[in-house]
């Protein structure tokens, strides 16, 4: 890029710097190259009577030209002269220019920014204006007015630099000091009696610095770049004023037909140079900006080979889904952690099975895993999810690849997720997102799909259809946007619909009606559903029966009939007596005492036994496992029997 | 939608003014003027009264409002007033060398639009060894100053392989190949950093919206990954980057400067170097004036442009 007076905004909420997150810069690579390369390039510039091998303007017309050798490390100009010392002797006009640029910048962008930031109104507002007049000034007609009125002059020009390029550094500065603002430490050291100088000093300056540093090696590199281009055209630092990179280029072009070479030492040391700034601020922008790294996913224990799994031996009609000792890792710094384990259900064709549990307890991850969506990290490691459509074969969906599920999702299995509005893109209009769903999964014109799309938002049971269609998604209440998503889940006639706390985030009226409504359409298309809540009430309203998970793993597993009237884990006891919908008017309502452990903090034996008021010492020996009762019963608990009789 | 055009249209007047005024009293502020540029390039000395009556000629001895009084009065009329050397009117040759700048401009902005968001794209899907490499090439691609990197395209492109000419500007409405050829070699300089730049914006914009929710829906319903990316995720990614393409467009008038110059296109950059140096404030004035515009309608494509990408800035 030529003269880029483009800087890119750091994040304006950026935590306070911490010790270790310049131990983290030092760590990263590049960015230690390049600021060593910067410090000893600096250092060289400084020292430059010492360090150059030769004097800069001592001529040699002899041996002009001559291409680098033992003399001559980088060759020698036109003239004779060694270009490495030129190089170094030229280092310090750019070194000057960029100190003044950056001076001029940071006094400018700090101060402006913090003062906008900290006094806010009409301070902000005329600090604002001044910055989108400045940026929005032709930067090159400015410095070369400036050069008119100041001929050659190269400080001149940074300052104009520093001037016109300030607004950048002083959004950020703004955005910073109005974000600690806000913060509650700071208002509490207001509160109590700290000055705001020490408010500054000590709380908005130190969350400056990195942004600061980030804006100022982006700037710098602009600056190294301008004073280079105004040297090269001779409007600043001309030659007779000594070697300045730019002007060095300027003599190279002139022989370029004789000898290219002269060119390669002086661009390609501008452009480290500029490189190396540009590395650094990403650098120093990554540490600060707690740039989260997506982790490497967990190698699956066994290779995904075969797509369809051995079929079990045939007992019953087979399930449409049988979910069989499925494990979840996700990997994280210190090793991979288990989310979910051995967990096993099925789910026959037009059944519905809830999935219950507290949130923390995994089940968004089974639902997820079955369509191979889960979070970047996650992975399945072992276990299995036999998928057995009405045509074709059987699938393990815990063995396909992207392709594989290709053919799954939105066709056999579809997935309706908790957040209605922003599942949907927000950029179309909704009917267009339905007709393209609809004509993935069953080819016709655009035209017809269309249609076929507002037939589909009337069957999901929105009034006047045709203008929900013309409608974006912002537009859309959250009821009407479930509705729309679930269109979208029955656009490929699923066989099995996964719903993940469809309607937690809803209104109750709301919620009722789209309850309603999955039951009318589970009825009417015969399908299958997998319905992953937290609400007994949505479960006793739909489901046939229900797996209780707790932190990872099955702790009961029941018809939801048995489930409510005799449940035989204390979790699920628990979780009913604190069920909303039973509770008594004027009496506390039970809740149970702590949280779901987070994963990896599992405690060893029942998981469940640190809140459970029927722990007992034996509880916290080895892994309990999951027993057989009447019918399909399973329940986790050594005390089953007692819990039952209560 | 009436108040946000007439605030457009305000803030546009305003900014004008700002510019055009401040160009006066910078020129102002130089050591010597037009007269002295004038008489001294004649006959090198010249008595007291020769410099009055020129200046009495380039009728620049009126107090400096009064100058820029008439300046707006002209152009009121239409008028960007007249070179002071050649007589010219500084509408005409702004107007002749508008063209061959845009068209250097306009065709980098399109070739770092297209590579920068299609290298983009494939950076923010590949993470580990070759994310990394793109991102060291947008890198390198950044730091190249350009006019180095002309020396090198027009010495091996130009002379050593002799496929394009090394320069200058054929008139599109003569001979289109031959337009297409002049601005080959500056647009390919000028595209090695935009295009990084592009990519740049793209791929962080891009790693941002693929992470949404609504992303992860979109596979849920089985929709091909192609559709996913170009048509769903990059129609949302596009916003921050349309207003990097701005922002591009109005640096690359500054970079035009310098590419100019070397490529000897007769566009407006050369104009503005060679009108600095003989302190014709007429054309720097109408330089400054015509790059204001430009800034001006580019930012209002890009606010356009944002209208259309972006249904809820639209209902606003």
């Amino acid at each position: 890029m030529s003269i880029s007076l483009i800087a890119t905004d750091a994040p304006p909420s950026v935590r306070p710097a911490r010790r270790s997150r310049w131990r983290r810069l030092w760590r990263s690579g590049p960015g230690l190259a390049a600021g060593a390369f910067l410090l000893a390039l600096t250092a060289a510039t400084v020292c430059v009577r010492w360090v150059a091998p030769a004097d800069p303007e001592r001529q040699d017309l002899a041996a002009a030209l001559a291409g680098p050798g033992a003399a001559h490390w980088l060759g020698t100009d036109r003239l004779g002269r060694d270009v490495l010392s030129r190089l170094l002797y030229g280092a310090q006009v750019t070194l000057v220019s960029v100190v003044e640029a950056v001076a001029v910048f940071v006094v400018l962008g700090v101060t402006l920014g913090v003062t906008a930031g900290h006094l806010g109104g009409w301070a902000d507002r005329a600090i604002s204006w001044l910055a989108d007049l400045l940026l929005a000034l032709p930067g090159i007609v400015m410095l070369l007015m400036v050069l008119a009125v100041f001929p050659g002059n190269t400080a001149a020009t940074m300052v104009v630099l520093g001037v016109i390029s300030a607004p950048m550094l002083l959004r950020v500065a703004r955005g910073v000091t109005m974000s600690v603002k806000r913060e509650l430490y700071v208002r509490a050291a207001r509160l109590s009696g700290l000055g705001e100088a020490r408010i500054m000093v000590r709380h908005v300056l130190p969350r400056l610095a990195g942004p600061i540093l980030v804006q100022v090696s982006l700037f710098a590199a602009t600056a190294v770049l301008v004073q280079g281009a105004l040297s090269f055209l001779g409007l600043s630092a001309p030659e007779t004023e000594g070697p300045s990179w730019g002007n060095m280029i300027a003599q190279a072009a002139q022989v370029t037909g004789e000898d290219l070479w002269l060119a390669v030492p002086t661009g390609a040391m501008l452009t480290l140079t500029v490189l190396a700034l540009g590395v650094f601020g990403d650098a120093v922008r990554d540490v600060t900006a707690e740039h989260r790294e997506p982790v490497a996913r967990p190698r699956p224990a066994r290779p995904h080979t075969a797509p369809a799994a051995p079929e079990e031996p045939a007992e019953s009609p087979a399930p449409l889904l049988s979910v069989d000792g499925l494990t979840i890792e996700f990997s994280a710094p210190g090793g991979p952690v288990t989310v979910v384990r051995d967990v096993s259900f099925s789910v026959a064709a037009g059944e519905c099975v809830g999935v219950i549990g507290e949130s923390g307890s995994g089940k968004t991850m089974i639902a997820r895993s079955l369509l191979g969506l889960l979070p970047a990290g996650g992975a399945v490691t072992a276990g299995a999810a036999r998928f057995r459509p009405g045509a074709g074969p059987v699938l393990d969906l815990t063995r396909l690849d992207e392709r594989g599920f290709g053919r799954v999702r939105g066709r056999r299995i579809a997935l309706v997720s908790q957040e209605p509005g922003s599942g949907l893109d927000p950029a179309f209009r909704v009917g267009g997102q339905v007709a393209e769903v609809i004509r993935r999964h069953t080819p016709m014109s655009r035209r017809q799909a269309a249609r076929e799309a507002v037939e589909l938002l009337r069957t999901v049971r929105l009034t006047d259809p045709e203008r929900v269609a013309r409608r974006y998604p912002h537009e859309l209440s959250g009821g009407m946007a479930q509705r729309v998503a679930i269109a979208l889940a029955l656009a490929g006639k699923p066989e099995l619909l996964v719903a993940d706390e469809p309607t937690t985030a809803l209104d109750v009226t709301v919620q009722a009606e789209i309850l309603d409504l999955l039951r009318d359409l589970r009825r009417r298309l015969g399908m299958a559903v997998i319905l992953v809540t937290h609400d007994w009430g949505v479960l006793a309203d739909i489901c046939d029966r229900a797996v209780v998970v707790y932190a990872g793993e099955v702790v009961e597993q029941a018809g939801v009939e048995d489930l409510y009237a005799d449940p035989r884990h204390p979790y699920t006891r628990a979780l009913l007596e604190a069920n909303p919908h039973l509770a008594v008017a004027g009496q506390d309502l039970p809740t149970i005492a702590g949280t779901v452990p987070s994963p990896g903090r599992w405690s060893p034996g029942c998981r469940f036994r640190p809140r459970c008021r029927f722990a007992a010492d034996e509880c916290a020996a080895g892994t309990i496992p999951l027993t057989g009762g009447s019918g399909d019963r399973v329940t986790r608990c050594i005390r089953a029997e007692e819990v039952a009789a209560l | 939608m009436l108040r946000a055009v007439l605030r457009w249209l305000a803030s546009s007047v305003a900014l004008l003014f700002v510019v055009t005024a401040l160009s006066f009293v910078l020129v102002s502020l130089a050591p010597g003027d037009a007269a002295t540029s004038i008489l001294s390039s004649q006959s090198g000395s010249y008595t007291p009264e020769q410099y009055a009556r020129t200046r009495e000629l380039l009728g620049i001895d009126e107090p400096l409002y009064v100058r820029y009084w008439h300046w707006l009065g002209e152009l009121f009329h239409g008028s960007l007033g007249r070179d002071l050397f050649s007589g010219q009117p500084v509408a005409e040759i702004v107007g002749d060398r508008l063209l061959p700048s845009l068209s250097v401009i306009v065709g980098t902005v399109l070739v770092s639009a297209v590579a920068g968001t299609w290298l983009g794209v494939a950076g923010a899907r590949r993470r580990g060894p070759a994310g990394r490499l793109l991102d060291a090439v947008s890198l390198a691609g950044l730091a190249v100053p350009s006019f180095w990197l002309a020396l090198l395209v027009v010495e091996l492109f130009a002379v050593r392989l002799a496929w394009l000419p090394s320069g200058g500007y054929v008139d599109p409405g003569r001979d289109p190949a031959g337009w297409l050829r002049a601005i080959a070699l500056p647009v390919l300089t000028l595209s090695a950093g935009s295009i990084a730049f592009v990519a740049k914006q793209t791929r962080d914009s891009m790693a941002a919206v693929l992470s949404q929710e609504f992303v992860t829906m979109l596979r849920a319903r089985g929709l091909p990954l192609r559709s996913i990316l170009y048509k769903h995720a990059l129609r949302n990614a596009a916003i921050p980057v349309v207003t990097m393409l701005g922002l591009l467009f109005v640096n690359l008038l500054s970079g035009a400067v310098l590419i100019e110059g070397i490529f000897s296109v007769p566009g407006l950059g050369q104009q503005a170097v060679t009108a600095t140096g003989g302190h014709n404030l007429p054309v720097i004035t109408g330089v400054a004036f015509c790059f204001t515009v430009v800034v001006i309608i580019v930012n209002l494509l890009v606010d356009l442009a944002y209208r259309w990408l972006d249904p809820k800035v639209r209902a606003a």
